[in-house]
């Protein structure tokens, strides 16, 4: 396996609303910004170029490729993209570098979000026979996820609470975060159901901007020059789209990932994990075998902000800029995808 | 209740959603031009090119383009073809002409209507001009020009067009 190093990460402001823009506009601050981060002048720089979007998310079709607009192919590049979270399209271009084609590569994701009912729009994302034709929406889906725990006993809405405050403290550092504050449990335990059993702070924001992200083979990045983190392990896994056949109080494709990408192989300093829902942040940490000594979401994570298309991208961001920065050695990125978190990734990723 | 399970090869799964489009800071312009009877372009501060409409980068260059320029209404066609079958829910009567125009000052084609002409005479490099709709009528939509009709003025070699 060739080690492949992250050596650059941009993110937007993650915002509610980011009003006229389209997502050409969103796109290209920050994937100028990831490129010139990592000593790059323009897109002919790397060998490849790859993105993570969902045409749905607003209303429009083909905006994937509308997004090309912003990056400057001319002459062509070797694009890719996926329909899927961005953090899918680091492991296409992580790949790629494995086989040998391309020894660097451009990932970015983006996301506009707020033009749709999100929860709604995310409906479509369900097997489209049984449960597509109900329109359960996202947080719904999560509800039932959350009462499935909350009855079995395997948390409480204390525990959940806590999530949310750990995540509203910590994103006060995050210039980016768009929920950001000092609450304490009581605050948050007062405030009325949402969709029962879930509050309106379990559940993660709307948010529109665009991420992106430089990797390359560590020859190539330290010919570059500056800090880098390798990726010592990646791996995803996906379970049943059935949601009666899984056992939603616990992720097995996590547990599975993580065992593949080798976690428990060493000590794990820091860990962003993809939970758009406070308790599903619960459940990662308990599938990747996360210890007391492990300081999980600095950044706040996706309760903070949720850049759809991105935010699985933005964990393995924050980690690599976190390890690049000398504040851990050793840091696990989560990234999810589809209902009750149906899908998941595992990356490890190491300093040199 | 049926017992024929053999019969289900088809099922209606509508969807519904709506969305708030937004066009774009660049794009938003254009139309607010349109307003006011004019096409604005963007030109690239890397390589000149005029976008129009403009979507807010360069696409070659991957830049921002910042500074808009008001183009004329004239035009050369760039491409065209004669639409001869009908298109469901299309006010417009075929046989008609759909055509890929090139505005002076820019660097890049949109699609509008040729009229006012024989269908038979349209061709590359052919001059036209934008024929509007009373200015009480206008709004932020591509429709406030109803076509493009053709002028007196000599072709232009097609390898020039849009140089």
């Amino acid at each position: 396996m060739r080690d492949v190093a992250v050596i650059s990460w941009a993110q937007s402001p993650m915002v509610g609303d980011a009003g006229a823009l389209n997502e050409v506009e969103l796109i290209m601050p920050v994937v100028q910004k990831a490129l010139a981060d990592a000593g790059l002048e323009s897109v002919q720089d790397v060998d490849f170029t790859c993105s993570g979007s969902c045409d749905y998310l607003q209303g429009a079709s083909f905006a994937f490729v509308s997004g090309v607009d912003a990056l400057g192919a001319v002459p062509p590049i070797k694009e890719s993209h996926v329909e899927m979270d961005a953090a899918w399209a680091l492991y296409e271009a992580w790949l790629k570098i494995q086989m040998g084609q391309a020894d660097s590569a451009l990932v970015y994701g983006f996301a506009k979000s707020s033009p749709g009912d999100l929860p709604s729009v995310l409906s479509l994302q369900l097997d489209p026979y049984y449960l597509a034709p109900l329109w359960p929406d996202s947080i719904s889906l999560a509800g039932l996820q959350a009462r499935a725990m909350l009855d079995a006993g395997v948390i409480s809405e204390t525990d959940m609470a806590e999530v949310v405050v750990r995540s509203r403290g910590n994103a006060r550092n995050n210039a980016n975060a768009q929920l950001a504050g000092d609450v304490t449990i009581d605050e948050l335990l007062a405030q009325p159901m949402y969709v029962s059993p879930l509050r309106k702070h379990d559940c993660c924001p709307v948010s529109d901007g665009a991420s992106a992200m430089v990797i390359c083979t560590v020859e190539k990045a330290r010919a570059l020059g500056h800090p880098y983190a390798v990726i010592k392990g990646i791996d995803h896994r996906i379970e049943s789209n059935n949601l009666g056949a899984r056992d939603l109080t616990r992720s097995v494709s996590t547990e599975q990932a993580a065992a593949a990408a080798g976690v428990a192989q060493g000590p794990v300093d820091i860990a962003e994990l993809h939970a758009p829902f406070s308790h599903q942040e619960i459940i990662l940490e308990r599938a990747l075998g996360l210890s007391e000594d492990t300081r999980v979401n600095l950044s706040g994570g996706v309760l903070a902000g949720n850049l759809m298309m991105a935010a699985g991208l933005d964990r393995i961001g924050e980690v690599a800029m976190r390890i690049c920065a000398g504040e851990a050695g050793r840091g696990v990125a989560h990234a999810t995808s589809g209902a009750c978190l149906q899908q998941n990734m595992v990356v490890v990723l190491e300093a040199e | 209740m049926s017992e024929d399970k053999t019969g289900i090869t088809m099922m209606d799964a509508p969807i519904y959603l709506d969305y708030n489009f937004t066009a774009g800071s660049a794009t938003s312009r254009f139309l607010h031009g349109l307003k006011q009877g004019v096409l604005i372009g963007q030109r690239c501060p890397g390589c000149d090119a005029v976008y129009v409409p403009a979507r807010g980068s360069c696409a070659r260059c991957g830049v921002a383009t910042g500074e808009d320029v008001v183009l004329s209404d004239k035009a050369t066609v760039e491409s065209f073809t004669i639409v001869y079958i009908p298109i469901p829910g299309n006010p417009i009567k075929p046989p008609y002409i759909i055509a890929n125009v090139v505005p002076d000052g820019a660097n890049i084609s949109f699609i509008h209507l040729i009229s006012e002409c024989n269908n038979e005479d349209v061709r590359i490099g052919q001059r036209v001009q934008a024929v509007w709709k009373p200015e009480s009528e206008w709004t932020y939509a591509m429709d406030n020009i109803i076509y493009f009709k053709p002028i007196d003025e000599a072709d232009i070699d097609p390898e020039q067009i849009g140089r």
